[in-house]
C-alpha cells in the first residue's frame, strides 16, 4: 500500500486554510526531534521557542516589533507573486531604503519638524523602489530572470552598506565600530506603547496591508495582475500589460520593503549598522506564502514567524542554542508549507496505483 | 466461429473512476484481426479514457482486457507496445527541433541511426506515406507530422493501431491518402480502433463501431449499413437540431476590414502573415478554412490587437483603423473576439465566471467605476445573463470558469461576446472539442448576429461548419490568405486543395516523393 497523490475535480478551500496550520504542527513536530538530537529536552525547548514570546507584555510587544517589517515586506511580495513576479530580492530592497533614508537622516542632524520624518519615509521607499526598478528594467528590456537578478542585487545592497559605514558614513566617535552617527530625535519613528518598543510603524504596516488587500480583491488594478499571475495569455486578450504589471509589482514590493528598512532603523537601533537587515528580506518571503498570498494575510503570517525571531533570541540565552536553529525552523516552516499547499489541488489516496 | 474470427482484443466491463465520476462504466468491445472498428462519442463521452487503458496509460478500475483469449495487464505504453499495440494521439508527441530520423529513434530502443533512415523510406514507399527522414520536424506541416507518428508506429509491427482524431489536421484529400494507407494496413491483418466524432468518414472507413454515451456502450452497429442521423442521434441521445439559415440580407456596408496584413513569426515555429486582406460586410458571415498551424491563431492575435502594426488602416473597425492600436481600443471601436483556446486565452480557468466578464468587457462595457473600483453587482449581473441566454450549465452558485465542461465554457464565452451585441465578431474554432447540441447553439447564434447586421468572422478547421454557416470562404495556407468566394461557387473538393496550397493533390505528392529519392 503506498500513498499517491490524485488530482481534485475542483481546488479545496478548506485546505488551503489548514496547510498553514497542518505546517506549523509538523514544524513543531520535526523541531522537537531536531531538539532531542542536539540533547535539549524537546518540551522545554519548544516552550521557549513558542510560548515564552507571549508570556510578558514586554516580549508580545517585540514581537509586533519583529512582525512590522515582515508584514510590511511580506504584504508587497504577495501582490508581487500574485502577478507571477518573483521579487526574491526584497532583502537588497530593504537595505537600499534604509541608506536611502539614512541619508537623509545622516545629512540633516540639525533638522527638526514631522515634515522631515516623512521626508525621510518617502527617501526609504524610493530606495526600495529604485533598487527593484533595476530587475524590472532588465525584466521588461532584455527578458532577464527577476529571480536571479534580484537575489544578486541584495549582495550588492549589503556589501554597499557594508562599505558606507565603514567608510564615508561611518560614526567618528564610534571606537571604529562599522557603524554610522545616532540618527536625530526627528527621525526616530515614534513609541506608541510607554515602557516598550511598540512604534508607529505598525499601523503604517496594517494601513498598507489593507490597502493592498483592496486593491486586489475590488480594483481593475489588481484584477489585472491577478490575470496575468494565472493566465498571461488571458491577460494580453484582456488588453493587460505585462511590461505594466511587472514593473508595478517589483515597484510596490520593492518601495514597500524600502519603507520597511527606513522605518526598521529609524525606531530600533537608530543608526545604520552591517547587520539591519536581520534575514527580513527573506523570512518575509514565508510570511506573504503563509498569509496564503493576501496581504492581509501576510500580517498574521509576519507575526507567526516573529515568534521564531524572539523564541531563537530566548532559545540563544535559556538554552545557549546557535542562533542558525531559527532559521532552521523557519526554512522546515516554508518546506512544510508548500509541501502541504500541493494538498490543495491533490487528495492522498492510500491504495492499488492507478496511472494518473 | 473460427480461429480467424476470434477477437485480437476484447474489453469486458471496463470500468474506470475519477474520483466519483465514472468515465467508462462496464465497457465491453471487441476488435478482429483486420477490423477496422470505430469508436464513436461526443466529448466527454469516455472515448479517450478507454483507449488510454487499452495503450497502457490509465489503468482500469475494474473489468479485464483480453489479447488473443489470454487475460492482459496493460501497465504501460512500453507494455502496450510490446503485446503490438501502436497509437497515434491527437496531439503530435514530436521534438520540432529534431529531424524525422532523430525523432524515430528516440522511441525505438536499441535502434542504430544509420540502418533507420532506409528503414524509415521503405515504410513510408510502401505505405504511401511519402517522408524525408533528414527533414526538421518543425518544418513538416501538420499531416507530414501525422506520417512521422504513424511510420513510428509502423516502424514497431503493430497488430492493432489506434488512431485518436487523426483527420482533424488534414485536408480531405490527406485524409482520402490516410484512409488508403489504412484500408491496405487492415487487408494485411492489422486491426485499426478508428476515434471520431465525423460521421460520413467513420461510414467511408470503418466496417464496425462502437457507440459511447455518458461512459457507457449505448450501442454496436455496422457504420456502412446505419445513416448519419441515426448514429449522430445515438451519440447524443436524442435527435440534434440543424442550424437555420436564411440568405445574406443584400450588400451592407463594410464593417471588417483587413489590408496588407504582414506580421513576422511571433517564434521559431511559428507561422508569419504575408499581405492578408480580407473585407466583411454587415449581414454576412465569412469563414476562413485551413488546416491547423497555417497561420491562423497568428491572425488571431494581429485581429484582437495582441500584437499590433504600425500602421492603424491594416485593420479597420466601421472605417476607423485600429491597427496599431490593443484589444481595449478595437472593443470600443464595436469588435469583439473569441480567441480559439477557451480555457487560459479566452477565460482564466481558475477565475469564476464574473471575473471573466470583467476579462473582456470592463471598459467597454463600464464595468469599473471611478478610480478603478471594480462594480460587482454589475459584473455578477453580466454573467448571470449570459448563464440564463445561452443555457450555460455549471455546478454551485459561483462555479470556477475551469470547472465547466467544454461546451458550456464554450457558450460562454462565445454567449459574453454576443450578448454585447456588437458590430464585428471575429472567432477561432467556435466549436473545437464540442459536442454536437453546444455547438449548434453557437453556430446558430453566430448566423442571427451576422442577420442582424453584424460582420461576423469565423476561422474553422471543420469544413462542414464552415459550409453550413458561412456565406463566403477564404482559405489560410502557409500564412497566406486566398479571396473570399461564396460559399454557391465553391465545394469541399476546391477548397480542400486550397488548403493543401492550391496545387492539385498528385503533384504534392509527387513532389515529396521526390524529394525522399533525392536524400
Amino acid at each position: 500500500m503506498m500513498p499517491r497523490l490524485e488530482a481534485r475535480a475542483e481546488p479545496s478551500a478548506w485546505m488551503s486554510i489548514a496547510s498553514p496550520v497542518i505546517a506549523i504542527g509538523l514544524t513543531l513536530v520535526a523541531g522537537a526531534m531536531l531538539l532531542t538530537a542536539l540533547g535539549r529536552d524537546p518540551a522545554e525547548a519548544l516552550w521557549v521557542y513558542f510560548v515564552s514570546p507571549f508570556t510578558d507584555a514586554y516580549s508580545r510587544a517585540e514581537l509586533v516589533v519583529k512582525a512590522v517589517p515582515l508584514a510590511l515586506i511580506g504584504a508587497g511580495l504577495a501582490v508581487s507573486f500574485r502577478a507571477n513576479v518573483w521579487n526574491i530580492g526584497a532583502a537588497g530592497q530593504y537595505v537600499a531604503g534604509a541608506m536611502a533614508g539614512g541619508l537623509v537622516a545622516l545629512g540633516a542632524p540639525e533638522a527638526t519638524g514631522t515634515a522631515w520624518y516623512v521626508l525621510y519615509l518617502a527617501a526609504g521607499a524610493a530606495g526600495g523602489i529604485a533598487w527593484a526598478a533595476i530587475p524590472a528594467f532588465l525584466r521588461t528590456r532584455f527578458n532577464a530572470n527577476e529571480i536571479l537578478v534580484s537575489l544578486m542585487l541584495t549582495y550588492v545592497a549589503v556589501l554597499l552598506l557594508d562599505w558606507a559605514v565603514r567608510g564615508p558614513w561611518r560614526d567618528p566617535l564610534g571606537f571604529g565600530f562599522p557603524q554610522s552617527r545616532d540618527f536625530t530625535q526627528t527621525f526616530h519613528t515614534p513609541v506608541i506603547l510607554e515602557g516598550t518598543r511598540l512604534h508607529a510603524g505598525v499601523l503604517i504596516a496594517v494601513i498598507a496591508a489593507v490597502a493592498l488587500t483592496l486593491m486586489m480583491d475590488r480594483t481593475l488594478r489588481g484584477f489585472e495582475l491577478r490575470v496575468i499571475g494565472a493566465a498571461p495569455r488571458a491577460g494580453a486578450f484582456a488588453g493587460f500589460s505585462q511590461t505594466g504589471a511587472v514593473w508595478f509589482a517589483l515597484l510596490v514590493s520593492g518601495g514597500l520593503a524600502g519603507l520597511a528598512g527606513a522605518i526598521e532603523v529609524s525606531a530600533t537601533v537608530h543608526q545604520l549598522q552591517p547587520d539591519i537587515s536581520a534575514g527580513y528580506g527573506f523570512v518575509a518571503i514565508i510570511a506573504a506564502f503563509l498569509g496564503r498570498l493576501n496581504p492581509a494575510g501576510a500580517l498574521f503570517g509576519a507575526l507567526i514567524l516573529a515568534v521564531s525571531y524572539i523564541g531563537g533570541e530566548n532559545a540563544q540565552i535559556l538554552l545557549k542554542l546557535p542562533k542558525n536553529v531559527t532559521g532552521i525552523f523557519q526554512g522546515m516552516l516554508l518546506f512544510f508549507l508548500l509541501g502541504c499547499d500541493t494538498l490543495i489541488r491533490y487528495r492522498i489516496v492510500w491504495g492499488r496505483r492507478l496511472a494518473p | 466461429m473460427t480461429d480467424a474470427d476470434a477477437p485480437l482484443l476484447e474489453a469486458r466491463g471496463i470500468t474506470r473512476f475519477f474520483g466519483r465520476f465514472a468515465a467508462n462504466r462496464d465497457v465491453s468491445l471487441a476488435i478482429r484481426p483486420g477490423e477496422r472498428h470505430a469508436l464513436l462519442g461526443e466529448n466527454g463521452a469516455g472515448k479517450s479514457t478507454l483507449v488510454k487503458m487499452i495503450y497502457g496509460v490509465l489503468a482500469p478500475s475494474g473489468g479485464e482486457f483480453l489479447w488473443e483469449g489470454q487475460p492482459v495487464a496493460i501497465t504501460s505504453p512500453a507494455a502496450a507496445r510490446a503485446l503490438g499495440i501502436g497509437m497515434v494521439f491527437q496531439h503530435f508527441n514530436l521534438f520540432d527541433a529534431l529531424t524525422v530520423a532523430e525523432n524515430i529513434a528516440l522511441s525505438l530502443r536499441g535502434e542504430r541511426m544509420r540502418g533507420l533512415a532506409a528503414r524509415i523510406t521503405k515504410v513510408s514507399r510502401s505505405y504511401g506515406l511519402a517522408i524525408d527522414p533528414n527533414r526538421a520536424v518543425h518544418s513538416l506541416s501538420a499531416g507530414e507530422k501525422q506520417r512521422v507518428e504513424i511510420i513510428r508506429c509502423l516502424l514497431q509491427n503493430p497488430r492493432l493501431l489506434i488512431m485518436d482524431e487523426p483527420t482533424s489536421v488534414l485536408t480531405p484529400q490527406e485524409a482520402e491518402v490516410l484512409f488508403a494507407t489504412l484500408r491496405r494496413l487492415s487487408g494485411e491483418g492489422c486491426a485499426i480502433l478508428y476515434i471520431s466524432h465525423k460521421l460520413d468518414e467513420v461510414r467511408a472507413l470503418c466496417d464496425a463501431a462502437t457507440v459511447l454515451r455518458a461512459g457507457e456502450v449505448v450501442a454496436q452497429c455496422d457504420p456502412r449499413s446505419a445513416s448519419s442521423a441515426e448514429i449522430a442521434a445515438l451519440m447524443v441521445g436524442r435527435d440534434v437540431a440543424q442550424v437555420g439559415r436564411t440568405a445574406a440580407g443584400g450588400e451592407g456596408p463594410v464593417r471588417l476590414s483587413v489590408r496588407n496584413l504582414s506580421l513576422p513569426a511571433p517564434s521559431q515555429f511559428g507561422t508569419a502573415l504575408h499581405d492578408v486582406s480580407l473585407d466583411v460586410r454587415g449581414g454576412e458571415l465569412v469563414g476562413i478554412a485551413g488546416v491547423a498551424g497555417e497561420g491562423q491563431s497568428e491572425l488571431m492575435q494581429a485581429l484582437i490587437g495582441e500584437r499590433r502594426t504600425p500602421r492603424p488602416e491594416t485593420v479597420s473597425v466601421d472605417g476607423r483603423g485600429v491597427g496599431h492600436l490593443g484589444p481595449d481600443p478595437r472593443r470600443l471601436a464595436g469588435a469583439a473576439f473569441v480567441p480559439e483556446e477557451r480555457a487560459g486565452h479566452a477565460a482564466v480557468p481558475d477565475m469564476g465566471l464574473p471575473d471573466n466578464v470583467l476579462l473582456s468587457h470592463h471598459r467597454v462595457e463600464r464595468l469599473i467605476g471611478p478610480a478603478g473600483w471594480i462594480r460587482r453587482a454589475r459584473t455578477s449581473d453580466w454573467a448571470a445573463r449570459v448563464r440564463e441566454a445561452f443555457d450555460v450549465r455549471a455546478g454551485g452558485a459561483r462555479p470556477r470558469a475551469g470547472a465547466l465542461s467544454g461546451g458550456n465554457l464554450q457558450k460562454f464565452v462565445v454567449g459574453r461576446e454576443i450578448l454585447r451585441d456588437p458590430g464585428v465578431l471575429i472567432v477561432n474554432q467556435p466549436t473545437w472539442g464540442v459536442d454536437p447540441g453546444a455547438a449548434v447553439v453557437i453556430r446558430q447564434a453566430l448566423v442571427d448576429l451576422a442577420r442582424r447586421g453584424a460582420a461576423v468572422l469565423v476561422i474553422s478547421q471543420d469544413l462542414e461548419e464552415l459550409f453550413a454557416i458561412a456565406d463566403r470562404i477564404a482559405v489560410i495556407h502557409a500564412g497566406r490568405l486566398s479571396a473570399a468566394r461564396p460559399v454557391s461557387e465553391l465545394d469541399a473538393e476546391t477548397v480542400g486543395l486550397l488548403m493543401g496550397g492550391a496545387e492539385p493533390g498528385a503533384d504534392r505528392d509527387d513532389r515529396l516523393n521526390a524529394e525522399t529519392v533525392h536524400a
